[in-house]
């Protein structure tokens, strides 16, 4: 347990470096403090919330915004199934188990042996992930108002980045998909307004055919 | 712009708590295939946007050798974390230098 405790206390810092950056892009994009903090309060998955806050910084509709975050976060039911099985809770604490079924806490659950370390790091690590999250997030809004312009400090870079490190581990798999959506959304974004060339790409995952 | 996020955050717990609450057996391998997938597109797409696009037209400046750096570093396995801030940093220097 002490084990899985520090694995998950490790995993909570990485993300939460992670969220200072977070912070820090959505208060150049030009989001309030409030709206910063729900995002990492009540939206709690990353993946959406870069995208939230990249199509609003784009110059996307917030109906865009709220559409793209919302498809982002599909990998987190899949992950609810799953830790459902592991966890079975009632109540108020399926409730509060799936706000914290997340990629963090579903990677470490499962990477556990026996079905007492599952639940344990799940736990631990949703808990970790949330308090280092937000208190990261709380520190670069207020870091990212002294901040100035996004382009300066690179964050636009770091926002690409960071999404190309979500989706790294399933790249070798998917090569000419993933090819196929950055051409379409490249293409579309010359005539369609910023967040829905992005949206569109869901049709290219409709095209049936082999990955790899 | 609260009122934005309050119903983005609602969709996107929609599906954390749909996974508690749906029947193991209706999952089929197809939707599971599709919504890696949608996961993969997505991400990918927000990368090229985010490094070729600027409002409707597409610029190649500071963002793609700062990604082409991000790609060599992911490759390495150097940890995530430091990805993002090299990346931050070749984009920063490379606009400093007036690129």
């Amino acid at each position: 347990m002490k084990r899985v405790l520090s694995t998950s206390i490790s995993v909570g810092l990485a993300t939460g470096l992670y969220g200072i950056s977070f912070g820090a892009l959505a208060a150049v994009a030009g989001l309030d403090l409030l709206s910063i903090m729900l995002l990492s309060i009540l939206m709690f998955s990353g993946g959406s919330q870069f995208a939230f806050i990249g199509v609003l910084a784009g110059g996307g509709a917030p109906i865009s915004a709220i559409t793209s975050s919302w498809l982002l976060g599909v990998r987190n039911g899949f992950y609810a199934m799953r830790l459902n099985s592991v966890l079975s809770p009632r109540g108020l604490m399926k409730v509060i188990a799936a706000q914290l079924s997340i990629d963090e806490s579903n990677g470490v659950s499962a990477a556990q042996s026996d079905l007492k370390s599952q639940r344990y790091g799940f736990w631990a690590t949703g808990i970790a992930v949330f308090v280092f999250w937000n208190l990261a997030t709380l520190l670069g809004a207020l870091a990212g108002d002294f901040l100035g312009s996004a382009e300066t400090w690179g964050l636009d870079a770091a926002a690409a980045a960071a999404f190309l490190g979500l989706v790294w581990p399933k790249l070798k798999d998917n090569k000419v998909l993933a090819l196929a959506a950055a051409l379409v959304a490249v293409v579309c974004s010359l005539f369609l307004p910023a967040g829905v060339p992005v949206l569109l790409t869901v049709l290219v995952a409709l095209v049936p055919g082999r990955s790899k | 712009m609260t009122l934005t996020v309050i119903i983005a955050s609602l969709a996107v717990f929609s599906w954390k708590m749909l996974g508690y609450l749906i029947p193991q057996k209706w999952i089929t391998d197809g939707i599971r295939a599709f919504s890696e997938r949608v996961t993969v597109v997505l991400l990918t797409a927000l990368v090229a946007v985010q490094t070729l696009v600027t409002g409707n037209q597409v610029e190649f400046d500071a963002r793609v050798p700062a990604l082409g750096v991000a790609a060599i570093l992911f490759a390495l396995r150097v940890p995530y974390i430091v990805v993002v801030i090299t990346a931050a940093g070749t984009a920063a220097g490379l606009r400093l230098l007036g690129f």
